[in-house]
């Protein structure tokens, strides 16, 4: 669905992903090298904090891109967030907003300016508005018959027809998040900010509304940015997704490159259920307390011979086996789950490092039994030197 | 550093939070109108020159600085404890009776202290009504009314209502989830309103301590009836039984002092955690407490101020005035009186809340030195007697603002400055439970840093706004020495017809217009207690529907 009223009012032109890459008119603002938007080198600080929550700070968000930035809580996901809304200054470093400069050190264009919707963690509905006039809120500078005939298909669009009547407390977690939803997109901003949208839902809803959520942002072709310490989330509903490390942006790919080339451990554990267990680098093979593997690295020319490495342990890309010298048996099933089509292993080594492992559910192993660890098939395991 | 950082100097925020210059330069005027008073005093003392120290130490003053702390205390503490225990009662149990109850437990507010001093002699002291009846069971004589006693009774009955309406305020905006998870973590009811309820209520428990204390520390009528000094008294006795005023104005400043210190106990007492809701959505409609058998004995005490503190003075009101008719005594023309208060009163809770919001707004949103000292300096207006704030826009009418002088804006002016603290602290409660978040959004919406305030801080902060218009109101209504000093000639309103019946001793006078300030006082009052029940985003009535208990 695209909505008759899109663009009318836009500065910044969004194509959708649909159209291709550059929209008419998109190269008069500067949107097609800077993207809608773009962060360099950003430094924010709170007041009567020494050090900055976020520094060295660089995303670049292209039009109608849908980029999750993942990072365990206290990383500063949410602070770059406010700093592209513009609730944060910054102290250093170039925010743009569909190719405009709007924060730096020494410009900070208010966040009523930047036109960006945001959706919050709370929702912040105004509870002392109906659903309508939740939505009509960013409406402010259309004619009211204009504004009516907006509020509608926002409201069908988020699934909330029929409630325009109600208040914010008349509604479930999740009908608050879909006005929340429609209010940011009702004034057709520049790009759509996610604040941790779905972490007070519970599981069956989050996954609804997050199917529901790509499919209007992609309908409307809007750029959008989440912010999410749930890997799940990001990986399942980004184009790309920016796993932040310490203050900063660590690694950015899809999520097909982030998760099969971590580049650091950090990320690795991130991205995936995993484990990591040390080991020692031997010219292609890695030497661990669990077994002998074939390795590969992602970040080529960092681990030399005989160094000390992590090695990425993943329960898709190993197999276990009830057979071998009793010197190769390396580890002790202890759970059974099973899956269907699979049967999850969690087996103890004998350090006491617990891993998980997937293989088909026929021929299944007994819990308490010794078992061989191997690499399934092909696949060969990362390893990433160890620092210092 | 950039050029930012040093604009930004002086804002403890980022500069992203900076205040809108509106909001600033109306703050400002009003913190500054609020210091006229104290500024003359500074002027009356700045002429006394090396006076000053002999005039401080003539007066005892030590002796009378202890006298008053203890009563400070005294009637804080008490009025606290019953308040709190009352607040929690009219709005969270299901006690019988619970809105008229609700209603009548704020109504002692209405009575002004020297009425009440005088029906507490009547009805307690050792030749009183209660030593009458009591005689009959052998008790020959009651302990002296007069003194601290009697006079931390009259001033508990008086202010505990300031420390209810607070209380009770911020009881109706608090997430009713944060209790229900303490009680799902094992809490039982009592450890968690301790845990719980008590410290997300310490911002309005802090609000309406302030008032007390205040009050009770510029209260004049009802000490000087029951012959208890205080500072404020000795003021008042300087003032009267001299020409020369020096000495008041410099005892008067000793004052300021003592209310700035507790403004700063106050400020200490707040702390430093967040109190607004950090849930999802709006307030849920939450369940009452079922106190089952005991909710006839939660009645009892919720009816026991209310006996005493309205029920037996009106009951001596009225027993007066029925023996007055009896003697055919005739009554003061009443109704222009009364149309005088109740105008004046509306025009200066009107006047008073509209000042209060920049300040509040900005004490609560945008934190700085700079507006905390404007939050400050509005406090001072009330710990100063009403007679000094009085005088010194007289002198302030007389020599600077000409056209005010006798005229009602100069009063309303001096009601504004002496109970700007009272709408302040309703607000800045409901303040502080609004999430941040809310107008972040609106700001993310488009609408400029002044718009959302219009848009949806004010919005929100109307319970706030309409209980502080409330207090504003009674405690206008019952003034007495700013209406006498400061009322154009000719006007009278019924606490000065009240004052000039009383004192040529026609009680069957003061009786009937002491009762229609009452029920002039008691119906707006009900009005703005009621009308927070049925809230769409306060407590309600109605029972919890299945589609929002599945939730």
């Amino acid at each position: 669905m695209r909505m008759p009223w899109r663009r009318r009012t836009a500065e910044i032109s969004i194509p959708t992903p649909v159209q291709g890459v550059v929209a008419p008119g998109a190269a008069d603002t500067g949107a097609a090298e800077t993207g809608v938007i773009h962060l360099q080198g950003v430094e924010c600080s709170y007041p009567g904090s020494n050090s900055p929550a976020i520094s060295g700070f660089d995303l670049l968000v292209r039009p109608g891109e849908f980029v999750s930035i993942l990072g365990r809580s206290g990383a500063g996901k949410t602070t770059a967030l406010r700093v592209v809304a513009g609730f944060e200054q910054v102290s250093a470093g170039y925010v743009r907003v569909g190719g405009q400069l709007v924060g730096s050190s020494f410009v900070h264009v208010p966040p009523d300016q930047r036109r960006i919707g945001l959706v919050f963690q709370d929702y912040a509905l105004f509870p002392h508005l109906s659903v309508a006039k939740n939505v009509e809120f960013g409406l402010k500078g259309l004619q009211a018959s204009e504004r009516a005939v907006r509020i509608a298909p926002v409201l069908e669009m988020v699934g909330m027809s029929g409630y325009e009547d109600r208040y914010v407390h008349e509604l479930s977690g999740g009908q608050q998040q879909r006005v929340a939803i429609a209010r940011a997109l009702a004034p057709d901003p520049v790009a759509l900010l996610l604040d941790e949208p779905f972490s007070n839902l519970d599981r069956q809803l989050r996954a609804e509304l997050r199917r529901d959520i790509k499919k209007i942002v992609q309908e409307t072709g809007a750029t959008t940015l989440l912010v999410t310490h749930d890997r799940e989330e990001a990986l399942a509903t980004s184009d790309r997704v920016a796993v932040m490390g310490e203050r900063s942006i660590e690694q950015i790919g899809t999520p097909e490159e982030v998760y099969q080339n971590p580049v650091s451990a950090s990320v690795a554990r991130l991205i995936g259920p995993c484990e990591l267990i040390p080991g020692v680098y031997r010219g292609g093979i890695v030497v661990t307390e669990a077994g002998v593997f074939p390795t590969r690295t992602t970040t080529d020319g960092t681990v030399s011979d005989g160094q000390q490495v992590l090695a990425l342990m993943r329960a898709s890309e190993l197999e276990i086996e009830h057979a071998g010298d009793a010197e190769q048996r390396t580890a002790t099933v202890e759970l059974r789950e099973f899956a269907g089509e699979f049967s999850e292993y969690s087996i103890r080594l004998d350090s006491g490092t617990l891993l998980r492992v997937r293989r088909r559910a026929a021929n299944g192993i007994e819990v308490g039994s010794r078992v061989r660890v191997q690499t399934r098939g092909e696949s060969k395991v990362i390893v990433f030197a160890v620092q210092g | 550093m950039t050029f930012s950082d040093v604009i930004s100097i002086g804002w403890k925020s980022t500069d992203a939070k900076r205040p809108p210059a509106f909001l600033v330069a109306s703050a400002a005027a009003v913190a500054l109108a609020a210091l006229i008073p104290v500024g003359y005093l500074l002027v009356r003392s700045v002429d006394a020159g090396s006076e000053w120290v002999d005039i401080v130490w003539q007066s005892n003053t030590a002796a009378i600085f202890g006298r008053t702390f203890l009563l400070i205390a005294l009637v804080t503490v008490i009025s606290v404890s019953i308040a709190v225990p009352l607040a929690w009662l009219t709005v969270k149990s299901n006690i019988p009776l619970r809105r008229v109850l609700s209603v009548a437990s704020v109504l002692p507010l209405v009575i002004p202290s020297f009425v009440m001093a005088t029906t507490v002699i009547e009805m307690y002291s050792p030749k009183g009504m209660l030593q009458g009846w009591l005689s009959g069971l052998g008790v020959t004589r009651l302990p002296d009314i007069y003194g601290l006693g009697g006079a931390t009774l009259v001033l508990v009955l008086m202010t505990y209502p300031y420390v209810l309406l607070t209380v009770r305020g911020a009881l109706r905006r608090m997430d009713p989830a944060l209790e229900e998870a303490a009680r799902a973590m094992g809490y039982g009811p009592i450890h968690t309103f301790r845990a719980v309820t008590l410290p997300m209520l310490r911002p309005a428990i802090a609000g309406g301590s302030l008032l007390v204390a205040l009050y009770t520390l510029s209260d004049f009528g009802g000490v000087a009836l029951l012959r208890y000094q205080t500072f404020t008294s000795t003021i008042m006795i300087q003032y009267e039984s001299s020409i020369d005023r020096t000495a008041a104005a410099v005892l008067s400043l000793v004052l300021v002092v003592i209310a700035v210190l507790l403004l700063l106990g106050e400020g200490f007492t707040r702390g430093s955690g967040a109190y607004h809701r950090s849930t999802v959505g709006a307030v849920r409609v939450s369940r009452r407490f079922d106190l089952g058998r005991w909710r006839w004995l939660g009645a009892g005490a919720v009816g026991l101020p209310v006996l005493i503190g309205l029920v037996i003075p009106v009951g001596v009101l009225v027993h007066w005035l029925v023996r007055g008719l009896l003697n055919n005594q005739e009554l003061l023309p009443l109704l222009v009186p009364a149309r005088n208060s109740l105008y004046v009163s509306l025009l200066a809770a009107v006047v008073t809340v509209f000042a209060a919001l920049p300040v509040a707004i900005l004490a609560v949103r945008f934190q700085s030195r700079m507006s905390r000292f404007f939050e400050r300096s509005v406090y001072i207006g009330f710990g100063l007697p009403g007679v000094v704030v009085a005088l010194s826009l007289v002198f302030f009418g007389i020599n600077v603002a000409r056209p005010l002088y006798q005229s009602i804006w100069l009063l309303v002016f001096a009601y504004g400055v002496l109970f700007l603290p009272a709408s302040i602290g309703a607000l800045r409660s409901t303040l502080l439970q609004v999430n941040p978040r809310i107008e972040e959004a609106a700001q993310s919406l488009g609408r400029s840093q002044w718009r959302v305030i219009f848009s949806v801080t004010i919005p929100l902060v109307m319970p706030g706004a309409f209980a502080g218009g409330a207090m504003v109101f009674l405690l206008t209504m019952k003034e007495l020495p700013a209406t006498l000093i400061l009322s154009p000639i000719g006007y009278r309103t019924l606490s000065s017809s009240i004052w000039s019946a009383a004192s040529e001793a026609f009680f069957a006078k003061t009786a009937a217009a002491a009762l229609l300030l009452v029920v002039v006082a008691g119906i707006p009052t009900a009005y703005l207690t009621l009308r927070g029940h049925g809230d769409k985003t306060g407590v309600s009535d109605r029972p919890l529907k299945l589609d929002e208990a599945a939730r």
